[in-house]
């Protein structure tokens, strides 16, 4: 047997640090995984060593100041593997919401001190700075996609993608669909698998909360709102929440937000 | 099939008796999150009374009428094929040891006796289908034959077809073909009158069962009914496919603008498949322990919509919609009949109801069919 195990970090970037919790929430399966895993740095269980080098690097949050952007730079200096986790790491995650608006009005408007604030105009997510090996997607990620992703490494061979629809996980559980039988705009045909279907499950429509899923058609489903008697405006604040950066959600909103004027 | 008499409605409940007497679970259509779904039946009161949908491309809807019926509608989304095709189950398992080495197990498919009550014609017909996928040919399927072999299928027929309903045409409804006297493909055939129901006995165990029933003779006024409520189902059905062997017309369309057109409303999400009863497709996952020690391997309900399906050693072949609609309704329509037969179309109109966008088969048919480019 090797004596040294994998090593790993956890960082965080602009984010609520709830994909954080993927690891912190595992149960019997954290006390495994610190066995199988060497962790050097993770601020939130308060492991610190920012500069370790590390085998995979696991990155949640947004780039959304200028510090952001050096720092990243080092964390992929620093990692053999890096994988984002979560939609503010993949898709912007709601602050990149900024990017709709004037950013600077923004922050004037909010802060009686602006010249404090160091934010960048255009919040971007982690693949637009620095090559990423894998994104989990998701608001936020759970613990069975990190324990899948930390599996596959383990084992040497590539984490499983998920890309297809909700509604095949939706369908495999057999709840009813809310948007044919009930008439409620459902993101579950555009939006990536990874929740197990957790809303429509439960009867709730999708949010979209993974991001878009392959060959998803966002442009047909925002029509299929409409002749559901959506007005443009409530249709471009489907796709604009946490996954709003996903490219297919972005032109979903600038369509629909055009056609509102 | 034999005619064997009349059961009143408040009786029904002794044919669950029954049921359950030769060891039967009983699970029929109830009303559950606002769609019939096939569940543990309690009683014959938990069936849906007055219950009537309304169906239309992309929509579903039930309402209650006063009627006393407990089958005055058409289906909802799924029937008898995640009873056997389970969207989700375990094949194998494998461990590993301390010395490295690998122990593989087979994962015992459960038999069940499983009666379901109130299934369609369109439903037997796609049976006969998956029957054939799953349990012709060289490689028999374990897990599906063996809840195939203990099934029970009360069959009524259907008297309210839907809007988006076209058995007709396809040849597989609305009532259960009299095939013969041999294989009607279940046990007992119901006509449901407003007081109660008449019963055909299509199998042995089908007239073992009612045989443990009190049934009164069938009157001619009630025969009256039950063929004018037959025609009546057949002549409300308005939508049709063309013909019941379409691989001449499809063959040539394999490059018609149609498609592209479909594929610009088509979400590619697999709804379509997921509730068709004769869709089959399915992947396979690897689910391993966190320490390495061990993997089950599941199977789970696919779709010719993924990337998945038609991804082959680096390759996605059908990387458009535009090709993964045209492999759903060529390999439905068309390759069946080479594989099976047959169409794969039950006209149960399922994929055209629980479309998010509402595309219609027989609508896209008609299109492809008017003109050859």
């Amino acid at each position: 047997m090797a004596t040294s195990k994998p090593s790993i970090a956890v960082h965080k970037f602009s984010s609520c640090d709830g994909c954080q919790l993927a690891f912190l929430n595992l149960g019997e399966d954290l006390l495994q995984l610190m066995e199988l895993v060497d962790v050097r740095h993770f601020a939130e269980a308060g492991i610190l060593d920012e500069e370790a080098d590390v085998d995979i690097a696991f990155v949640e949050g947004s780039l959304s100041t200028p510090q952001d952007l050096e720092r990243i730079q080092q964390v992929r200096a620093h990692a053999k593997y890096l994988i984002t986790i979560g939609a503010c790491a993949t898709a912007g995650g709601l602050q990149a919401l900024r990017n709709l608006a004037d950013a600077k009005e923004w922050v004037a408007a909010v802060y009686a001190q602006p010249e404090y604030i160091a934010s960048l105009d255009k919040v971007q997510p982690i693949r637009a700075a620095v090559p990423v090996d894998f994104e989990l997607w998701g608001c936020p990620v759970n613990g069975r996609q990190v324990v899948a992703a930390v599996r596959a490494l383990l084992f040497g061979v590539a984490p499983i993608d998920a890309k297809d629809k909700v509604c095949m996980e939706c369908k495999r559980q057999q709840a009813v669909c809310v948007m044919v039988a009930r008439g409620e705009a459902c993101l579950g045909p555009v939006t990536r698998t990874g929740c197990g279907a957790l809303c429509p499950s439960f009867g709730r429509a999708c949010y979209g909360c993974y991001g878009a899923a392959e060959n998803a058609n966002a442009v047909s489903l925002g029509m299929r709102m409409q002749g559901l008697g959506l007005p443009a405006e409530q249709i471009a604040q489907h796709f604009e929440t946490t996954t709003n950066q996903s490219p297919l959600f972005a032109q979903a909103t600038a369509r629909w937000r055009g056609q509102h004027g | 099939m034999t005619t064997l008499g009349f059961l009143a409605r408040e009786n029904l409940d002794r044919l669950l008796t029954a049921l359950r007497a030769s060891g039967y679970r009983c699970v029929g259509p109830m009303v559950l999150d606002g769609a019939i779904q096939y569940c543990d039946l309690p009683n014959a009161q938990s069936l849906p009374s007055g219950c009537r949908d309304s169906q239309a491309p992309g929509r579903y809807r039930l309402d209650h009428t006063d009627t006393s019926r407990q089958f005055a509608w058409a289906n909802g989304p799924q029937a008898i094929k995640p009873f056997l095709f389970a969207p989700r189950e375990t094949l194998w398992c494998v461990e590993r040891d301390a010395r490295e080495a690998l122990t593989f197990k087979t994962v015992s498919p459960e038999s069940q006796a499983l009666a379901v009550i109130g299934v369609r014609a369109c439903d037997l017909a796609a049976l006969r289908l998956q029957d054939a996928h799953f349990l012709q040919g060289l490689n028999r399927d374990v897990q599906y034959a063996a809840r195939r072999e203990g099934m029970f299928l009360v069959a009524v027929n259907c008297t309210h077809p839907a809007a988006t309903c076209f058995c007709v045409s396809t040849g597989d409804g609305p009532e259960v073909p009299e095939a013969t006297g041999t294989n009607a493909g279940c046990d007992l055939i119901l006509d449901e009158l407003d007081d109660g129901f008449i019963l055909h006995s299509a199998s042995e165990r089908g007239a073992s069962v009612a045989g443990q029933l009190e049934l009164a003779p069938v009157t001619p006024e009630q025969q009256t009914v039950v063929a004018q409520q037959r025609q009546q189902a057949r002549a409300v059905q308005k939508r049709s496919l063309p013909a019941r062997d379409l691989r001449p017309m499809l063959d040539k369309r394999l490059e018609h603008p149609r498609w592209v057109e479909v594929a610009g409303r088509c979400l590619s999400c697999g709804n379509c498949t997921s509730v068709c009863p004769t869709c089959f497709c399915y992947s396979e996952q690897e689910q391993p322990l966190l320490d390495g020690s061990g993997s089950t391997h599941a199977r789970v309900w696919d779709s010719c919509f993924t990337q998945g399906h038609s991804y082959i050693h680096g390759i996605t072949i059908r990387a458009d919609t535009r090709l993964r609609y045209r492999q759903w309704l060529t390999h439905k329509l068309a390759a069946w009949h080479d594989q099976y037969g047959r169409s794969g179309c039950v006209g149960c109109g399922r994929c055209i109801s629980w479309c998010p966008v509402g595309i219609d088969i027989t609508e896209e048919v008609a299109a492809l069919a008017a003109s050859p480019t």
